[in-house]
């Protein structure tokens, strides 16, 4: 038997999340049976990449390199990793959550008859049946959870583990999987993407502005103190909804769910469907001129004062200290 | 077209979340219940697309009897008729297989949910269904028209999005701005009041998943407040103590 990771990449690259995930991985297998760990990426993923997902933990890679699978086509996915998960024995997939990770995990669980539980913030439990936590209620709670099947699915929060580097090194081996034409009934007719910013559900520190910074022209300082940080930026509901940044920027109940080490929040004031998207950050700052905002009951460390005239200190600061 | 809605019944976002019985079952005491914001988005499309091409909306809820005024709610939305799948949703595959059995007997064109529940958060249900039924899931998307036998989406991907095209039928996991919440007027809750609501009886399936005990997170301590004329003690502490820069 053997643990399965699902390694995703983003223009060629293996993302970090992925590399959690073997890490998350390795870190089972010492506690289970040493049970190996076999990573597996589709499509396009380039050849100086696969040296960090062994440096993670896995003791076998396999590329599936077939052009088809370079777009994330969710059942096109699904349908080549079922096959790889028979074909390699194995008992456990594992990976990051993601949209596309989501996606596929959830048809996965279904042909493989294996349980899915999501959202995982810790390793199992493997005593007695295997548990693991999850975080539920948008990250104001968590559940212990049962997998009652022989298989397993986990996909696993960000920031769950540390990703591992001293993994040994590990051959890559091209895997040629069959996979039926139907698979590719939905087409990809474009991508739009943010290139070369840190994406956000992927940052391990974010800059996100509220609508207390007025409009849209004022977020050339959330942009320096961001790239200062080499941060992602992020922002409230309000802000996306009248366009001022877009909408994958939205963090939050109804937005994009994060957890950063650390989170900073400009101008926002700490709506409770705000903070659900943000409560799992590690450290949190809030900058704001109110000191009654809620955010500050919330925060790790505060500024009460205007962001107008403390973002810019702040990022000279930093870039002083760098 | 005939059009399916699968919507969740959830605490009021602004719900405080508590536990009873040793923390083994969510305590609704005092809670409000909304339809899941996300499935909000999923019958707001759904009630323009019907305004757009004709046809009928499903809603679908797999609860308990307390989950009827949400229920009700939809239809004063705009839904056409309500089915209730009356059976404790054990986890998202119990969930997914009372949504496909509900769907084979009727053959929909289009199934919208939202993207994610707001109690469990998994996001899993509407791929599953999807692959109970063997026909495309895609989620989280953000833009959906239909022209004629085809559906066109924008789906999120991580920081930005892509163009999706896809035929009927397929399932689709909606989040905004794909339409803006609908209110119910006057009309619409009078006219949901005589609107068929049908309570079928499960599958018999068991769930894959159980929750053994909840918890709470841990309370947070007191934020350390730094004087906005000394920011670079901030950069300290960050260094120093928390150990980021
Ligand atoms: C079902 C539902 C889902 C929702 N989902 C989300 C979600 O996912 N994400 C989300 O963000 N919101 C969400 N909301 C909206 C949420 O309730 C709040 O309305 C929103 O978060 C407020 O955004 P804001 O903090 O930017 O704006 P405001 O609440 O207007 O706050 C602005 C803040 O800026 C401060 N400020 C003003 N000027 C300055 C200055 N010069 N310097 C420093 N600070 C200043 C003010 O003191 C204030 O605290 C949701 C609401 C509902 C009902
Ligand atoms: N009990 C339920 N009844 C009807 N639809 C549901 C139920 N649970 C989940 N769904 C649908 O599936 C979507 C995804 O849910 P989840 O996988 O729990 O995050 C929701 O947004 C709903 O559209």
């Amino acid at each position: 038997m053997s643990i399965l990771v699902y390694i995703e990449q983003d223009q060629g690259n293996v993302k970090n999340s992925s590399l959690e995930a073997v890490s998350y991985a390795s870190a089972l297998s010492a506690i289970m049976q040493g049970e190996e760990v076999i990573a597996v990426g589709l499509g396009n993923i380039k050849e100086n990449e696969w040296k960090k997902v062994g440096q993670a933990g896995a003791t076998k890679l396999y590329h599936v390199s077939d052009a088809r699978l370079d777009a994330g086509i969710i059942q096109a996915h699904a349908a080549t990793l079922a096959k790889v998960f028979d074909k390699v024995e194995a008992n456990t997939l594992i990976l990051s959550k993601s949209s596309l990770g989501d996606a596929v995990a959830a048809r996965l669980s279904i042909k493989l008859q294996a349980g899915l539980v999501s959202n995982v913030v810790s390793l199992p439990e493997v005593n007695d049946g295997f548990k693991v936590k999850r975080s539920i209620f948008t990250g104001k709670a968590f559940a212990e959870t049962q997998i009652e099947t022989e298989r397993k699915i986990l996909a696993i929060k960000k920031n769950t583990i540390e990703i591992k580097t001293d993994g040994p090194e590990a051959a890559v081996e091209t895997l040629t999987i069959d996979i039926e034409e139907n698979n590719f009934a939905a087409k990809i007719k474009g991508t739009e993407k943010a290139e070369g910013d840190v994406l956000l559900p992927e940052a391990d520190i974010i800059v996100s502005g509220g609508r207390g910074l007025k409009g849209p022209e004022n977020w050339g300082m959330i942009e320096d103190l961001a790239q200062s940080l080499h941060a992602a930026c992020g922002c409230s509901k309000p802000v996306s909804d009248m366009g001022w940044r877009p909408h994958h920027e939205h963090v939050g109940q109804t937005g994009i769910k994060v957890s950063p080490t650390l989170y900073i929040a400009i101008g926002i004031s700490g709506a409770i469907q705000h903070l659900a998207g943000v409560n799992s950050s590690k450290y949190i700052v809030v900058i704001n001129k109110d000191p009654e905002a809620p955010f500050f009951k919330s925060a790790d460390y505060g500024i009460v004062g205007d962001a107008f005239e403390v973002v810019p200190k702040l990022t000279e600061a930093i870039k002083a200290i760098k | 077209m005939k059009i399916l809605v699968c919507i969740t019944h959830v605490p009021d976002t602004t719900s405080r979340i508590q536990f009873t019985d040793g923390n083994t079952r969510f305590d609704n005491s005092g809670v409000q219940f909304i339809i899941g914001p996300y499935d909000d988005y999923a019958l707001a499309r759904a009630v323009e697309l019907k305004e757009e091409t004709g046809g009928s909306i499903t809603v679908l809820n797999v609860g308990e009897a307390e989950t009827e005024p949400t229920l009700r709610k939809a239809l004063a939305i705009g839904a056409d008729e309500a089915i209730r799948v009356n059976a404790h949703p054990l986890d998202a595959f119990f969930v997914a297989s009372q949504i496909a059995q509900i769907a084979r007997d009727a053959s929909y064109d289009l199934i919208l949910m939202g993207r994610e529940s707001i109690d469990y958060n998994g996001g899993m249900v509407h791929g599953m269904v999807g692959e109970l039924l063997d026909i495309p899931s895609i989620s989280p998307v953000m833009k959906l028209e239909i022209e004629g036998n085809l559906g066109k989406m924008s789906r999120e991907i991580e920081g930005g999005k892509e163009q999706i095209e896809v035929e009927l039928p397929f399932i689709a996991g909606c989040q905004e701005p794909i339409a803006e919440w609908k209110i119910p007027n006057m009309r619409g809750i009078m006219s949901a009041r005589s609107k068929p609501l049908k309570v079928v009886d499960p599958v018999s399936e068991k769930g894959m998943t159980k929750v053994k005990i909840y918890a709470l997170p841990p309370a947070k301590g007191d934020v350390k407040l730094i004087d906005k004329d000394h920011v670079e003690e901030l950069v300290q502490l960050l260094k120093n103590e928390a150990k980021i820069l």
